[in-house]
C-alpha cells in the first residue's frame, strides 16, 4: 500500500532549478533516506511535501489526497510531521508548550469555548496535557516540562523537536538531518530511537542525513539527489557501489 | 521572614475561593463607593480611567506582546467603539428609560470595532513587523479622517453632551470580564497558537496551527476590547472628537504595555495603573494639592517655578520615563512573566508534575 506518491515534482527559485522531475513512492512502514551534497535539493523536497513551498510542477499524493496547493497547517493536520535541519523550537516557550502547540489541529473546541473555558475546552485540554506529558516521558524530558526550550542542551533540543513532531500523531515523519552535530555515541542512540519510534508509533519515515553511518545503518532504501536531479535509488548496498553516486557524491574514494 | 510570607502567599493563591471572594468584594466596593461617596468624585474618576486603561493595555498586549506584532491602530478601534456606542445611546436607544440598554450599546461598540479588526487582520496574513505597523498606522489615519468628514457625527467638532452613563460598577464589570476572556484566550489552543506565531511562524504552521485563523481571532478579540473601552471612555468623558483618538492615544497605550512588560496580563494591569496614576499626579492641581502640607516658604517657590509648569513638564517626563524604561528595564515590570494567580490551575499543574526542581516557569519570584 502506498502512503505517499510524488510524481514529476519540480520547483524553481527564480531561474534556479531546485528540484526537477522528482518521483517518490513511500509504502506504509517504509524507512527511506535521502542523501546528496549540500544544495542538492533535499530540504526543498521536504518543504514541497509539507507545503512550505508550492510545487511548480507535478503532484504529491498522500493517502489519495493531493498535497500541492494545501497550506502547511492543512498538510500537518493530515498527520505529516517533520523536524528541521537547524532546530526550530518555540524557544521562549516551555518544553511542555512546545509539544502542546503541535496538538492544535486535534483540539476540537470552538473559539467561544476557548474564551469561556467551557464545554469541550476542559476535556480536550486535559487530553492534550496528558498526551504531551506521555510524549515527554517517552523522550525522557518529562522532568523538564516547565523549562524554557532554549535552555535545553543541544541534544535534548533535537529530541524535543522529534517529540513535538510526534505530537501531531503523524503517519509520515520527515526528519531533516536528525544526527547533525551529534557524536558517534549519540548517533547510535538516535538510530535505536528512530527504529523504536517507528515500531511504537507505526510510522513511515523519510529522512535526510549526511551521516553515512546512520543512513546506511537503518534506511531500507536510499535516494540520492544532486542538483535537484535523482541520481539513484535503491537499498544501501546498491547505493554504496553505484558508479554514478560514487562519482558525483562520494567522489573517487568509497566511504563507510 | 520573606520565605515564610511567600509560602503563605502561595498557599493563599491555591485556594479555590480566593478569586470569587475577591470579585465579590471588588464588585461590592464598586457599588458602595459611589453610593456613599467613600472616595472623592475625582478619585472615583481616576479609578474608572484605570479600569478603561487596563482593558486597553491588556488587549493591546495580546497583539503587541503575545503575538509579537506592533499595532498602532488601537486608538482607531477605540474611536469606532466610542462613536458606535454614542450614536446608539444618543439617537437610537431610549437609555434614559431603560438603563440596561447601556451595556448593549457598549457591546455594539465592541462588535463594530471587532469587525474592523478583521480588516486589519487580513493584511497581517501577508505582512509582518514594521510593514504591518505602518499598515495599522494607515488604518488609524483612515478611521480618524473618515470620522472628520462625516458631518452627521459632528465631523472634526466631535459630539458634545454625551450622557454620563459609565459608572464604577460598569467599569469594574467590563474590566473583569474582558481581562478574564483575554486570559482564557491566551491559555487555550488559540493563545498558544498566538505565542507560537511570535516564536516562529513557519514552524507554527507546520505544527498544524492554523495561523491565519489564529491571527484573525486575536486581532478581533483585541479590537473588540478596544471598542468596548472606547465606548466606556466616551460615556465617561461625555465628549468625543476625532482628535482624542489620534496617534498619541495609541502611544499612551503602548507606554502602558511596554512599561508593564510584554506578554503579561499582570504586567499590563500594573502598567496601565501606574501610567494613569502617574499622569494624574503630574497635573499642577493634583501636585499642588498633594504638596499643600509643605510650609509656605517651601511650597510657594516650588509652586511658582515647578508645579505651575507641570502641564508642560509632564509631556517631557512621561516620554523620558519611557526612554529610561526601555534603556534600563527593556522587558518592563513583568516582561514575559506572569503573575501566578492568572495562570489556570490546569496549566500550572501540567508544568509542575514530576518536576524535581519544583520550579514554575511562570513564577515571577523565581526568575530574574
Amino acid at each position: 500500500m502506498t502512503l505517499l506518491t510524488a510524481t514529476k515534482v519540480g520547483h524553481q527559485f527564480g531561474g534556479l532549478c531546485a528540484v526537477a522531475d522528482f518521483n517518490l513512492k513511500l509504502h506504509y512502514g517504509d524507512l527511506m533516506g535521502i542523501i546528496g551534497p549540500n544544495g542538492a535539493g533535499k530540504t526543498t523536497v521536504f518543504n514541497l511535501i509539507t507545503g512550505v513551498y508550492r510545487a511548480s510542477e507535478g503532484s504529491i499524493h498522500f493517502k489519495g489526497t493531493e498535497l500541492v496547493g494545501k497550506k502547511p497547517n492543512q498538510i500537518a493536520a493530515l498527520h505529516i510531521g517533520r523536524t528541521f535541519q537547524n532546530i526550530r523550537l518555540f524557544r521562549d516557550l516551555s518544553v511542555l508548550d512546545n509539544v502542546r502547540i503541535a496538538h492544535h489541529a486535534q483540539a476540537s473546541y470552538t473559539p467561544l469555548e476557548g474564551l469561556l473555558h467551557l464545554g469541550r475546552y476542559r476535556r480536550e485540554e486535559q487530553r492534550i496535557i496528558d498526551n504531551s506529558r506521555l510524549l515527554l516521558a517517552i523522550f525522557k524530558l518529562e522532568h523538564l516540562a516547565g523549562e524554557t526550550a532554549k535552555n535545553l542542551p543541544y541534544g535534548l533540543q533535537r529530541r524535543l523537536e522529534i517529540a513535538r513532531a510526534l505530537a501531531i500523531s503523524p503517519e509520515l515523519l520527515l526528519l531533516d538531518e536528525p544526527a547533525a552535530g551529534m557524536n558517534p555515541n549519540e548517533i547510535d542512540q538516535l538510530m535505536d530511537l528512530i527504529q523504536w519510534i517507528r515500531q511504537e508509533f507505526k510510522l513511515t519515515i523519510l529522512l535526510i542525513e549526511h551521516q553515512m553511518k546512520l543512513v546506511m545503518g537503518i534506511c531500507e532504501r536510499i535516494k540520492v539527489l544532486d542538483f535537484g536531479v535523482t541520481l539513484a535509488e535503491g537499498p544501501p548496498k546498491m547505493i554504496q557501489n553505484h558508479p554514478r553516486v560514487l562519482e558525483a557524491y562520494l567522489g573517487e574514494i568509497p566511504v563507510v | 521572614m520573606i520565605t515564610l510570607l511567600r509560602e503563605q502567599w502561595d498557599l493563599l493563591l491555591e485556594k479555590r475561593w480566593l478569586v470569587p471572594v475577591l470579585l465579590i468584594i471588588g464588585f461590592g466596593l464598586a457599588f458602595v463607593i459611589p453610593e456613599f461617596n467613600l472616595l472623592s468624585v475625582y478619585v472615583q474618576l481616576i479609578l474608572m480611567y484605570v479600569g478603561i486603561n487596563i482593558i486597553l493595555a491588556v488587549s493591546l498586549n495580546l497583539v503587541n506582546g503575545y503575538m509579537g506584532e506592533f499595532s498602532l491602530a488601537h486608538a482607531g478601534f477605540m474611536a469606532v467603539g466610542a462613536y458606535t456606542a454614542v450614536l446608539l445611546t444618543m439617537k437610537v436607544l431610549p437609555v434614559t428609560d431603560f438603563p440596561l440598554l447601556f451595556p448593549c450599546a457598549v457591546l455594539a461598540g465592541g462588535l463594530a470595532a471587532a469587525l474592523l479588526g478583521m480588516l486589519v487582520a487580513i493584511p497581517s496574513f501577508k505582512v509582518r513587523g514594521d510593514y504591518l505597523a505602518i499598515i495599522t498606522l494607515a488604518f488609524l489615519m483612515i478611521v480618524k479622517s473618515m470620522i472628520e468628514n462625516i458631518d452627521f457625527i459632528g465631523g472634526p467638532r466631535g459630539i458634545p453632551g454625551i450622557m454620563k452613563l459609565t459608572t464604577l460598577p460598569w467599569v469594574f464589570f467590563w474590566t473583569v470580564t474582558l481581562v478574564w476572556m483575554i486570559r482564557n484566550f491566551i491559555y487555550s489552543k488559540y493563545g498558544r497558537g498566538v505565542l507560537s506565531i511570535r516564536e516562529d511562524e513557519i514552524a507554527s504552521d507546520l505544527m498544524s496551527v492554523n495561523t491565519q485563523q489564529v491571527k484573525l481571532f486575536a486581532f478581533m478579540l483585541s479590537s473588540f476590547c478596544a471598542g468596548i473601552a472606547g465606548a466606556l471612555f466616551a460615556h465617561l468623558l461625555q465628549f468625543i472628537s476625532p482628535r482624542i483618538f489620534d496617534i498619541s492615544k495609541s502611544t499612551d497605550i503602548l507606554i502602558m504595555v511596554y512599561l508593564g512588560g510584554i506578554a503579561s496580563i499582570g504586567g499590563s494591569i500594573l502598567g496601565a495603573t501606574l501610567f494613569t496614576v502617574l499622569l494624574e499626579l503630574l497635573r499642577p492641581s493634583t501636585m499642588a494639592a498633594l504638596l499643600s502640607w509643605l510650609p509656605s516658604f517651601v511650597f510657594d517657590p516650588l509652586n511658582e517655578h515647578f508645579i505651575s509648569h507641570l502641564g508642560v513638564w509632564r509631556m517631557v517626563i512621561m516620554p523620558l520615563a519611557l526612554i529610561l524604561v526601555m534603556l534600563y528595564w527593556p522587558r518592563g515590570i513583568m516582561g514575559l512573566r506572569e503573575f501566578r494567580g492568572f495562570i489556570p490551575r490546569r496549566d500550572r499543574e501540567a508544568h509542575h508534575l514530576n518536576n524535581p526542581h519544583g520550579e514554575d516557569p511562570h513564577d515571577i519570584t523565581n526568575r530574574h
